[in-house]
């Protein structure tokens, strides 16, 4: 069974990037503008939220400084406010909900699936610039008189206040279409666009993933629309839907909010899920455990998580029996959220396990989203939340899933793929110590504000008693060393685009589709789509490891 | 540049409207012997580059538009949720509300958008069929009621205004609503009682302080200042009652009045038919274009995913309308 | 599943068929006619009094009645795939989630609101 499985075109992966690679298929500015390839819109949204996560860090940063110390530090309270705003807004609208799928999906979805392009590539390049139309409009707000409403917008605050709520809930209405579109042009490509001998169970996890990420997407996405668009209306004619003083109900908005903002949480992190589940396998040379459970198993936590919203509503004035339904079912999703930890790990048993870049990422993600995930446990617990609510508890909660989750599965897929976008390969060791500095920089942040929330420090807080200080002093000792982690991984990236090594067609010995073509990949992706006769994580011995290349090929079949 | 690769799309709000496809051929000369898909490629003009079959492409199209749909439902379900909650809270409002609208233009417009469902339904089958001449009639129709429908909404939106039925804090009705014709003819013995309840005070306003009668404690019968207390009779005060005209509901509980947060309904109308006419009028936009594609002779049996998803698209337009009718204007 | 009806494909047009499903022209009409009777039986419901929530029953009941018509047939449910009702169905589905746990929250503590502002009307 050695034999390779796709057709004839897969021919010896070359090295280097081809004269005929999409990077340089087409040259000058208008080409990058009105491409139509995937790929190069990928790498567009990649610098783009990358970018816009230097930004959010930015924030972050300065608030984390302004903590180092009770009272003024370097900014005034109002300042305050509206840097956890643009923090929280700029992170979650512009960075993690559109992260992987737009960045890393637009490059790799297509490829895994042996096509062309996505299904809709016009569609495509209008998700990118809604995308910058969005970022723009919250810039203004920024520019303006940036919101101070918490990226909530709880009316009625978010209703009444003077700052700059409009173009900043208008920025994420926008960016919200940027992410219906794309989920959109994801599902009709995995339905349409698969090649042949590719069902259901053989496409790579990442896919699952990215699949069930896009119908959240596509159903949760409307109704924050539809949200932000009554609040704007409420700010500038006053309709009355969510004030009180003008007869409506603030808690209508709250249920509004998070009808989407809960099912949004997976949208950022079930990505996430999608590349552990493409990276483990690889890196431990052995078969992913429990496919089907993994696949299935996605699915599942976008649907109960469309169940779940009232959970962040439990001290809002919503009923005590609306919040045991949600509380009660909130503890439902560790089960399928487990089930895949379980897998993964039972993946790694007896595997051989590879420890590069891609591989530390994957291993942090286990650490710390797990630990995210179960303090997540700890907050559906109504009596329990009701002291947590608003704490550091909550805010290290949710940082844990998101940074130690999405972010941390961003960067390992960023490393991944990386060589086969690029046909460059990055200092293996800068990669590691990286890795390493984000994974200790991480917990130092995060871990003592579970502490102090839990002694009480609540959240979104300018001033703070002095027996927090301690605390909020290591917490931004770890913020710097994240920041410093990312600066440095930027650094060696950037610079492996001029000098790194030539990147072999599968650096890492995947048996997804994407490493069967050169890196970079030629504008067209594949000639014709490849036969499929295995799934996306057998036969890992027919590959070996090429001292030459640097990089893995089919094992000649033996006479 | 890239390639210019003419596609079939789903016809999609919120991003410019995509270039007329064009007849190049397929692939700008790739140097690459793609055998039969080259070949298929050049017989489908509109067949894009990594579809495979013009029927991939369609299906391809209308799954994405089914999905389009689906996004448009949960964006109008925002509007249908604070509508249901507002009148399961204050019903009152909702009947207060209802006395002043208009039934039968919102019917007329029911029709028209019925209308105009067959046309692009028709029109739909034109493409299929290569009937050119009548394919450009349905679109032209199509379009002419939905003018109508903007037209005559516009009527309505000048009409209230003129009225004061405006959102918010712009509310502020004309009339009385017990001085409406509709609610006379409904009520009017509750239309009687509600005048003299309000001529009453006035008086009241007028009279020294010390003649003004103590403020109802249970609001159901506010006293009468020059006449002795004459008991009101269910057909007096129950239609009052529903309405939020007087008792604890009504914003002033010692007369007669209107309901509390009583703009609360004009606010969700205007909203709900204002993003509703928006999408009409987008839709407008999107079949003249398709006109003008039509004019060109390009649609067949292959090639009529345009025409398809726009009529799905307007098909949707209209069953939110369908919803929307009897919700707003059949309040009984 | 796109099921093809047979003998409705190529009136008036040419050769060649397609992958298309016409919809019948009779069809169409009727279905339409059928939609305009509604609508005029809805409108004239309306002036039978059936009690606070009888009548938004009775007019929620025609409005699906409409809405399946165009669904089927206009939209051309009826003959597409599957996976395209369950799509719509789902979004309906979930339209229904939003809208149930909104107004059961709400009615449970719209007591606490009223009594509230029982309490702040007789305080002044």
């Amino acid at each position: 069974m050695t034999s390779p499985s796709t057709t004839a075109d897969v021919v010896a992966p070359k090295t280097g990037s081809g004269s005929d690679n999409y990077l340089v298929h087409d040259k000058g500015f208008l080409s990058w503008a009105l491409t139509l390839d995937h790929k190069r819109i990928g790498i567009m949204y990649l610098g783009s939220v990358l970018a816009a996560f230097a930004l959010g860090g930015l924030f972050a940063l300065i608030l984390r400084t302004e903590l180092l110390s009770p009272g003024r530090t370097i900014i005034d309270h109002d300042t305050y406010n509206q840097m956890f705003t643009l923090h929280g807004a700029i992170m979650v609208f512009l960075v993690i909900i559109p992260g992987i799928p737009a960045a890393l999906g637009n490059i790799a979805l297509p490829l895994q699936l042996g096509a062309k392009d996505v299904a809709f590539p016009r569609l495509n390049l209008a998700s990118y610039y809604l995308w910058l139309l969005g970022a723009c409009c919250m810039l203004t707000s920024l520019i303006m008189n940036a919101a101070d409403t918490g990226w909530t917008f709880y009316a009625p605050y978010s209703t009444t206040t003077e700052t700059a709520v409009a173009p900043a809930a208008m920025g994420a209405f926008i960016l919200g279409f940027s992410s219906i579109f794309t989920g959109l042009n994801f599902i009709v490509t995995i339905h349409k666009l698969r090649p042949p001998g590719m069902g259901w169970f053989r496409l790579p996890l990442f896919i699952w993933a990215l699949y069930s990420t896009a119908l959240i997407q596509v159903l949760a996405t409307p109704v924050i629309g539809i949200t932000l668009l009554m609040l704007t209306v409420e700010r500038l004619l006053h309709i009355g839907i969510f004030d009180p003083a003008l007869g409506g109900d603030p808690v209508l908005f709250q249920h509004f909010f998070w009808f989407y903002s809960h099912p949004a949480v997976y949208i950022m992190v079930v990505p996430g899920f999608g590349v552990i589940g493409d990276l483990i396998p690889v890196f431990s040379r052995k078969r992913i455990f429990g496919y089907k459970f993994i696949a299935v198993s996605s699915l599942a936590i976008a649907f109960l998580g469309f169940l779940v919203w009232g959970h962040h509503m439990f001290v809002s004035g919503q009923s005590t029996l609306a919040g045991s339904i949600f509380s009660a079912i909130t503890f439902l999703i560790a089960i399928p959220t487990a089930i895949k930890v379980f897998n993964w790990i039972s993946t790694m048993y007896k595997g051989q396990i590879h420890l590069d870049t891609p591989m530390l990422y994957a291993l942090a993600f286990l650490w710390v989203f797990t630990i995210g995930g179960l303090t997540g446990v700890f907050l559906a617990v109504m009596s329990v939340d009701i002291h947590l609510h608003d704490t550091y508890f909550v805010v290290a909660h949710f940082h844990y899933v998101m940074m130690g989750g999405a972010i941390t599965a961003l960067l390992g897929g960023i490393h991944y793929w990386w060589p086969k976008a690029f046909g460059r390969m990055y200092d293996e060791k800068q990669g590691r110590f990286g890795a390493l500095l984000v994974f200790v920089g991480l917990n130092v942040t995060f871990f003592p504000q579970f502490i102090m929330g839990s002694r009480g420090m609540p959240r979104r807080y300018y001033n703070y008693l002095p027996e927090f200080q301690d605390l909020h002093r290591l917490s931004t000792i770890g913020a710097y060393m994240l920041g410093l982690g990312f600066l440095m991984t930027a650094f060696y990236l950037i610079r492996s685009l001029k000098s790194g090594r030539p990147a072999p067609a599968n650096p890492w010995g995947s048996r997804t589709l994407e490493w069967t073509i050169p890196s970079p990949p030629p504008y067209y992706n594949f000639h014709h789509a490849p036969t499929v006769t295995r799934g996306p994580y057998d036969d890992y011995e027919g590959l070996v490891y090429d001292e030459k290349i640097g990089g893995y090929v089919e094992k000649a079949p033996t006479a | 540049m890239s390639e210019p690769t003419p596609q079939a799309e789903p016809v999609s709000e919120g991003s410019a409207p995509p270039p007329a496809a064009k007849a190049d051929g397929g692939h700008a000369g790739n140097g690459h012997a793609h055998a039969d898909e080259h070949h298929g490629h050049s017989e489908h003009p509109f067949l894009a580059h990594h579809f495979d079959t013009p029927q991939q492409q369609f299906e391809a199209g209308k799954l994405g538009i089914w999905l389009f749909l689906l996004t448009e439902v949960l964006f109008f379900a925002g509007l249908f949720c604070a509508y249901t909650v507002y009148r399961a809270m204050r019903p009152e409002v909702f009947v207060y509300a209802h006395y002043f609208l208009d039934t039968r233009l919102g019917a007329v417009n029911t029709c028209v958008l019925l209308l105009s469902s067959l046309t692009a339904a028709w029109a739909v089958r034109n493409a299929q069929l290569r009937q050119h001449k009548m394919l450009m009639t349905n679109i032209i129709i199509t379009i002419a009621c939905a003018c109508t429908f903007m037209v005559v909404k516009y009527f309505e939106y000048s009409h209230k205004a003129h009225d004061g039925l405006l959102w918010g804090p712009n509310f502020a009705p004309k009339e009385q609503v017990w001085e409406l014709p509709g609610f006379k003819k409904k009520h009017p013995e509750a239309a009687e009682y509600a005048e003299k309840l309000a001529h009453a005070a006035k008086e009241a306003e007028k009279a020294p302080p010390a003649a003004a009668p103590a403020p109802a404690a249970h609001g159901t019968k506010p006293a009468e200042n020059h006449e002795p207390a004459a008991k009101p009779t269910l057909e007096q005060v129950e239609p009052l009652l529903a309405a939020g005209l007087i008792g604890e509901k009504a914003e002033n509980p010692t007369g007669v009045s209107r309901p509390r947060n009583a703009h609360v309904f004009f606010s969700i109308y205007f909203f709900m038919t204002g993003l509703h006419g928006l999408h009409v009028l987008i839709g407008i936009g999107i079949w003249i274009w398709l006109l003008f594609k039509a004019r060109r002779g390009v649609f067949g049996p292959n090639y009529f995913g345009p025409i398809d998803y726009a009529a799905l698209y307007w098909h949707l337009v209209d069953l939110i309308w369908i919803y929307l009718f009897p919700l707003l204007y059949l309040i009984h | 599943m796109a099921d093809h009806s047979h003998g409705a494909t190529s009136d008036g047009g040419h050769g060649d068929h397609g992958f298309a499903h016409t919809t019948p022209l009779s069809l169409l009409v009727g279905i339409l006619a059928v939609l305009l009777v509604l609508t005029i039986l809805t409108v004239s419901v309306t002036s039978i009094d059936l009690g606070s929530q009888g009548n938004l029953v009775v007019a929620m009941i025609i409005a699906t009645v409409k809405a399946g018509l165009v669904v089927t047939y206009f939209m051309h449910l009826r003959w597409d795939r599957l996976f395209h009702l369950i799509l719509f169905l789902t979004s309906v589905l979930f339209l229904i989630l939003f809208l149930s746990m909104s107004i059961t929250d709400r009615s449970e503590y719209d007591r606490d609101l009223e009594a509230f502002r029982q309490s702040q009307a007789q305080g002044k």
